[in-house]
């Protein structure tokens, strides 16, 4: 068996999908009060996307933290692009700025 | 080593107008992430530094000050980093 390409996979996570959040737990059920938040952030747009539940998959939990050289989570990505943490997400939002990227994609 | 104060120490080169780290750990503890030991912070740093700079490169900046006390004593961090003018 070829080893894993953590790092490819992640590529291909968020280049194929318009907008992915790394995060712990799932959507329905975050693991984390930062996870939860940024949940929140994303349905409050109306967004459409995909997470990726760390807490299921050691290496992509520190694959992650490696592809954006950052180290907590969650982590946004939109269209491939590195956006931030749970932080960033809410002073994103504050300023319509969040809100404006997502609806650029429908 | 008390890790609110090594936050402050290591920021300082940020040369901060302001700096406030609130230990929030009691709120977290007994949950999952706490069982390692790193504790939850709320950081709030306002520097001249930060002026015209993203909120990403900002939060990067004060990451890579911190980066061998996450995880094992920093758990979470929340940041606030804002540049004088926003405080």
């Amino acid at each position: 068996m070829s080893e894993r390409n953590v790092q490819q996979e992640i590529h291909d996570t968020v280049t194929q999908n318009p907008v992915v959040l790394f995060m712990k737990g799932s959507a329905s059920f975050p693991m984390c009060g930062f996870s939860a938040a940024a949940v929140q952030l994303l349905k409050n747009c109306d967004a459409q996307f995909v997470t990726v539940n760390v807490l299921e998959d050691q290496d992509i939990r520190q694959g992650i933290k490696d592809y954006a050289n950052w180290p907590t989570i969650p982590q946004l990505y939109i269209k491939g692009e590195f956006i931030g943490g749970s932080d960033i997400m809410k002073e994103l939002y504050a300023t319509g700025e969040l809100q404006q990227q997502l609806a650029a994609l429908k | 080593m008390d890790v609110s104060e090594e936050i402050s120490r290591r920021l300082a080169v940020l040369a901060p107008e302001s700096i406030d780290v609130h230990d929030d750990s009691a709120a977290h503890a007994g949950h999952a992430g706490a069982a390692s030991g790193g504790g939850h912070f709320e950081l709030t740093v306002v520097s001249a530094v930060f002026a015209g700079q993203s909120a990403l490169a900002r939060h990067r900046q004060v990451y890579t000050l911190l980066a061998d006390l996450i995880p094992s004593r920093i758990h979470a961090l929340q940041i606030r980093a804002l540049s004088p003018d926003e405080f």
